[in-house]
């Protein structure tokens, strides 16, 4: 007998149920009726003790399915929602495939030419980059040594494929996310029904979203790891976009309006500009986020140097992983630093004024 | 100076709240500021405004904190939308212009300098000042040139390449009226311009308006909790309690006959020598008394000058001079009457309610 026989009893819904004693009302069989199968029924004592209030289980759908076979089991609730995504997801796949399709085209893209590039080529080239961005020739000489010594130790090849999908998902991640917070700057409703999203994105497990990914997308398309990264990382440039615009001093703006100016002069000219800095702080926390999935991402097959992280794992090879994990250390640092000296220039120049 | 009307405000009414236009309802039925924000939950920012503001004259609004003398100002170029009311700019009600037509006002016909300077804190000085003419689409050189003009004029010569936040506070409004002045356009607003300065550049600030004004003459809106400066400034005072006109006209007459005990309150605490003219309190048209007088004096001068040129002695007489014209003669004993303040006697509000 199970605990909650009464309540089917009681309701006369004891007929819907069916037989009550039959267990085994079509599903998957778990593994407590395989254990109890095993065992043999004992025989039902009725009598009512207090070990049985302390141990009175949740009314939930397998204890109520133990009362009532027709009642679903957890089981088949999870089987409902796979079927279910599994229903739509050819759907999905017509749509989503073609629009994602030029993120794989980016990403080979970029792997190819990043590695492609010799790499006397390659890293003056980025000291160029680091120069530009940061006007500090210290920086410029960490770089380059940092460069130099993941070549040395015969990680380059690994580094520019990390560096070149960080380049990709981090440069698509600003392309939508900035507009993404000015909409939602201008807009408290949609702001509100962003918050949650970007909150859902934000702490969500990496891996809860890879699994849904792996069934949409074959795992040898770069697209799967570049969507993950994307969604990932996107966060905190929507969030400051947003909150920078929202910051921009109402005065200076009632001063764009009194002067004439319109939306575009207005956003281009003022907010933007004036938003830069959070802007900027954005974009470096993105380029963080990107790093720290591309490595999770090399379960779905993302080169770089997470693949290296990934077989120390697998063949308990301690030294390549540690190895490879200094290498991520190294290329966060340079990012970080470079990043930070770019926002440090910004909001040089464009200090508040003084009140 | 041609004294025909610019800017003129009809029955302007400012409801913040919900439902604004139930509130006016309310508020034209007589309901109050304290009752309307306690029962109803709407805020009265302007009560029946009607001010006429006279082309080339510096209006000056004046209140405290809260009277709504920001909104009002606001009102003029749109940055808020009136409840009811009308706003007529050059014989236009700027109330019918569609998006379009307001920037073109916005653009052309008027330009703003705010309390905290509101400047462009990316852009150099050179390009603030030239901002205006900069959204109006004129080229970099030839803005530069009126920009570096109007820079030198308020003493910023030379100071084009620096960054707002390089220079002091004083300095940064006077590129914040440097911008106004660039674009070139006959009103300008003034949203409480000087108070975040400091007293002694808040001073000199004041003297450059002046000094400006004396060229220009512009059609100037000001606004001002300061009521030296609303006095020293004002062609025209407009003094604003809880949303509502209390007194307007010649800051002269308001201060000899205050109509209200809050204005009363209000002037208790000025300097009346340096601000009252002579000719607010001279006998116009009278002869020279009989035992003759002891000099002339302009019909513009403070009465803190004749006190020094009289040395103290209150049993001489002046003969006023205007545009070297006699118009009436000043004796020193209605002046002294004068600096005593309108109904001392019963002391000022705030000394009543302590």
């Amino acid at each position: 007998m199970a605990t909650y026989d009464f309540i089917f009893d009681s309701l006369g819904l004891r007929g819907w149920c069916g037989d009550a004693d039959d267990g085994t009302a079509g599903g998957p069989m778990t593994m407590e009726q395989l254990l109890a199968g095993g065992a043999k029924a004992q025989p039902a004592e009725e009598t009512f003790g207090l070990s049985d209030v302390w141990n009175l289980p949740f009314p939930s759908l397998d204890a109520l399915n133990a009362a009532c076979p027709s009642v679903a089991r957890t089981r088949d609730m999870t089987r409902g929602v796979e079927q279910s995504f599994l229903a739509v997801k050819d759907g999905l796949k017509v749509v989503l495939d073609p629009l994602t399709q030029p993120l794989s085209w980016l990403l080979e893209g970029a792997l190819y030419l990043f590695q492609w590039t010799p790499w006397w080529l390659m890293i003056p080239i980025l000291a160029l980059v680091v120069f530009y961005a940061s006007k500090s020739a210290r920086l410029v000489g960490f770089v380059v040594g940092a460069l130099c010594f993941l070549a040395f130790i015969d990680h380059y090849s690994f580094a520019m494929q990390t560096l070149s999908i960080i380049f990709v998902c981090a440069c698509l991640c600003v392309l939508i996310g900035v507009p993404i917070g000015i909409a939602m700057s201008r807009s408290d409703g949609l702001q509100r029904a962003m918050i949650p999203v970007l909150d859902m994105l934000q702490t969500l497990p990496t891996f809860v979203y890879l699994i849904p990914l792996i069934f949409l997308f074959s795992v040898t398309e770069p697209k799967l790891y570049g969507i993950a990264i994307i969604l990932y990382a996107i966060v905190p440039v929507i969030r400051l976009t947003d909150l920078g615009i929202r910051l921009v001093d109402k005065e200076v703006i009632e001063a764009a309006d009194a002067f004439g100016m319109t939306d575009r002069q207005k956003l281009y000219g003022v907010e933007i500009p004036l938003a830069l800095p959070n802007i900027m702080a954005g974009v470096n926390q993105t380029i963080m986020m990107s790093l720290a999935m591309v490595v999770i991402a090399s379960l779905v097959s993302a080169p770089g140097l997470g693949v290296l992280v990934l077989r120390g794992i697998r063949n308990l090879e301690l030294g390549v992983g540690l190895v490879a994990g200094l290498g991520i250390v190294l290329l966060a640092v340079i990012l970080d630093r470079v990043t930070k000296a770019a926002l440090a220039r910004v909001n040089a120049a464009s200090s508040l004024p003084r009140h | 100076m041609s004294k025909t009307t610019r800017i003129s405000i009809r029955n302007l009414y400012k409801i913040f709240g919900a439902d604004p236009e139930r509130a006016l309802g309310l508020v034209r039925n007589g309901v109050g500021k304290a009752d309307l924000l306690k029962k109803h939950g709407h805020v009265l920012g302007l009560k029946d405004i009607n001010v006429d503001m006279g082309s080339g004259d510096i209006t000056v609004i004046m209140g405290l904190s809260g009277s709504g003398k920001s909104t009002l100002i606001r009102h003029v170029n749109r940055l808020i939308e009136p409840t009811a009311g009308e706003i007529v700019v050059d014989g236009e009600d700027v109330l019918r212009y569609d998006a379009e037509r307001l920037r073109d006002m916005r653009r052309k016909q008027m330009s703003m300098v705010f309390q905290h300077f509101a400047l462009l804190p990316h852009r150099t000085v050179r390009d603030n000042a030239g901002m205006a003419q900069a959204v109006r689409g004129i080229d970099r050189k030839d803005y530069e040139r009126d920009a570096e003009k109007w820079l030198d004029r308020v003493g910023l010569g030379g100071q084009g390449h620096q960054y707002p936040h390089q220079l002091s506070g004083g300095m940064q409004q006077r590129v914040g009226i440097a911008r106004a002045l660039t674009s070139n356009s006959p009103i300008m607003l003034m949203d409480e311009a000087f108070s975040a300065l400091d007293p002694l550049i808040r001073t000199d600030m004041q003297d450059l308006l002046l000094e400006l004004q004396g060229e220009l003459h512009k059609t100037i809106v000001f606004i001002s909790h300061d009521l030296d400066e609303a006095m020293k400034l004002a062609d025209h005072l407009v003094i604003l309690k809880d949303g509502a006109v209390v007194q307007q006209g010649e800051p002269q007459e308001i201060l000899l006959h205050p109509n209200d005990p809050y204005i009363v309150d209000f002037i208790s605490d000025i300097n009346r020598a340096r601000v009252l003219r002579v000719r607010s309190v001279m006998e116009p048209g009278a002869p020279d008394p009989e035992e003759g007088v002891a000099g002339e004096v302009d019909a513009d001068d403070t009465l803190e000058s004749v006190i020094a040129r009289s040395g103290g002695d209150t049993s001489h007489s002046f003969r006023v001079m205007q545009g070297g014209r006699r118009v009436g003669v000043l004796n020193m004993q209605k002046l002294v009457r004068a600096l005593v303040p309108t109904r001392a006697a019963e002391g000022g509000m705030r000394k009543r309610a302590t």
